[in-house]
């Protein structure tokens, strides 16, 4: 259940940055979840439902973006098709993940300033 | 205010951020590394599920390499400290973090558990997680190596089920491998998959119980400590592969005889930065290593510029 600890630590970044700008609200937050990211995409969205009560993310809806594991070739950039093993059988070398598909990631907010 | 007529209502402003939402546990995990890295401590991250023989095979590398080298460990559980207890009785000085209902162990817990542990008299100090194949996985806590110990009688498939812990892995130990004829489990079909979900899959078959394998995986341990910036630097004759890694030990030198261990802001880097005897096709090699699994030397140094 790391999904609640992540939310905690979402919500306290949304805070400093409201309180940083003079927020009065905080109205929409935007996240992207990768793949890899080692997170339930709804386990997430449930936790943070239940823990934005009473914080500044209380109005906030909270969009979450899915980014899909995208692996490639470095070499000739051959896409890797899911389910093989993560190299390239042309170039013999280890594949690479497109950016994002491990991460979690605050990307936008839209505060009310007054 | 509304800048359009400036009538006194609230505007709505949308943040780029665009940060990572554990970037505090990445702070706090540079931090740790920047102290492994200065005491040249080689510094291991060993996951695995409950059960998989993490402490067994702590206990087994305490064998294998009594009287060489200095062992340390910080051993995560949600309760008791039975771990920590083992890791003393078979010489490794120890320190049990307990988690509560925690899950996985995070940069902080390490950090404070090490105010307890003689951590930087070791010469490879063990961080083993909480058992759990799942959360541990995303959180850096400052190791230079991430270790997977799974057990032969997990069954094939574990790496299919859990690929993001296993995708962070720069190592998985196969434990237990003394109750493989006892097993219907296939070692060919069980690196298949690990090739599935790590792009460098590198596997030491082990047991803890005769010790077959451990001298493979002390010597991988032999290997990484050789790298680290610290040891790589003092050994003399060395290559073009190590030039890069020089001015990483200069730059821990400075924080540690100015800082006390405490402020890692220090601007002493730049006397001794990249650049003056890099090729810059090498210098982008590097890089990437380390940003590879964000826990190299080059993720490391970007916190503090």
């Amino acid at each position: 259940m790391h999904e609640y600890s992540l939310v905690q630590s979402l919500v306290a970044r949304v805070e400093a940055e409201a309180a940083a700008r003079g927020a009065t609200a905080v109205h929409r937050v935007v996240v992207s979840v990768g793949e890899l990211a080692g997170v339930d995409p709804e386990l997430f969205q449930t936790a943070y439902d239940t823990f934005r009560a009473g914080t500044v993310c209380e109005g906030a809806a909270m969009e979450l973006r899915r980014v899909a594991a995208r692996w490639s070739c470095p070499g000739c950039g051959r896409d890797i098709p899911r389910g093989e093993a993560l190299a390239c059988a042309g170039c013999g070398v280890p594949a690479r993940l497109a950016p994002g598909g491990d991460a979690m990631t605050l990307e936008t907010l839209e505060l009310e300033v007054p | 205010m509304c800048t359009t007529c400036g009538c006194g209502d609230t505007s709505l402003v949308p943040v780029e951020v665009h940060e990572r939402i554990l970037a505090g546990n990445d702070r706090v995990a540079a931090h740790n590394r920047a102290h492994f890295a200065g005491a040249g401590v080689l510094a291991v991250n060993l996951m695995g599920s409950p059960g998989a023989g993490k402490t067994a095979l702590l206990e087994a590398t305490a064998r294998a390499t009594a009287g060489r080298w200095r062992l340390g460990a910080v051993s995560g559980d949600l309760a008791t400290d039975n771990d920590a207890r083992r890791l003393e009785a078979a010489g490794i000085p120890s320190r049990a973090i307990t988690t509560g209902q925690g899950c996985h162990l995070d940069a902080e817990l390490v950090h404070n558990a090490l105010h307890a542990v003689p951590w930087r008299q070791a010469d490879v100090f063990f961080i083993e997680n909480v058992g759990n194949l799942v959360c541990p996985a995303i959180y850096d806590l400052g190791q230079a190596a991430n270790v997977v110990a799974l057990s032969v009688t997990e069954g094939e498939d574990k790496p299919l089920k859990y690929p993001v812990m296993f995708k962070a892995a720069d190592l998985v130990v196969l434990t237990k491998c003394d109750l493989v004829p006892h097993l219907e489990v296939s070692l060919d079909a069980l690196a298949a998959n690990l090739a599935r979900v790590m792009p460098r899959p590198e596997v030491i078959r082990v047991s803890a119980r005769t010790g077959e394998g451990i001298p493979a995986w002390v010597a991988w341990l032999e290997a990484r400590r050789a790298s680290l910036p610290r040891l790589a630097g003092a050994a003399p004759g060395h290559g073009h592969a190590h030039d890069h890694e020089h001015p990483h030990e200069h730059r821990h030198a400075h924080e540690h005889r100015h800082a006390d261990g405490t402020v890692h802001a220090h601007p002493h880097g730049h006397a001794h930065a990249h650049g003056h005897a890099h090729a810059p096709g090498a210098e982008e090699e590097h890089g990437h290593g380390g940003a590879d699994h964000a826990h190299g030397a080059a993720a490391d140094h970007e916190h503090r510029h």
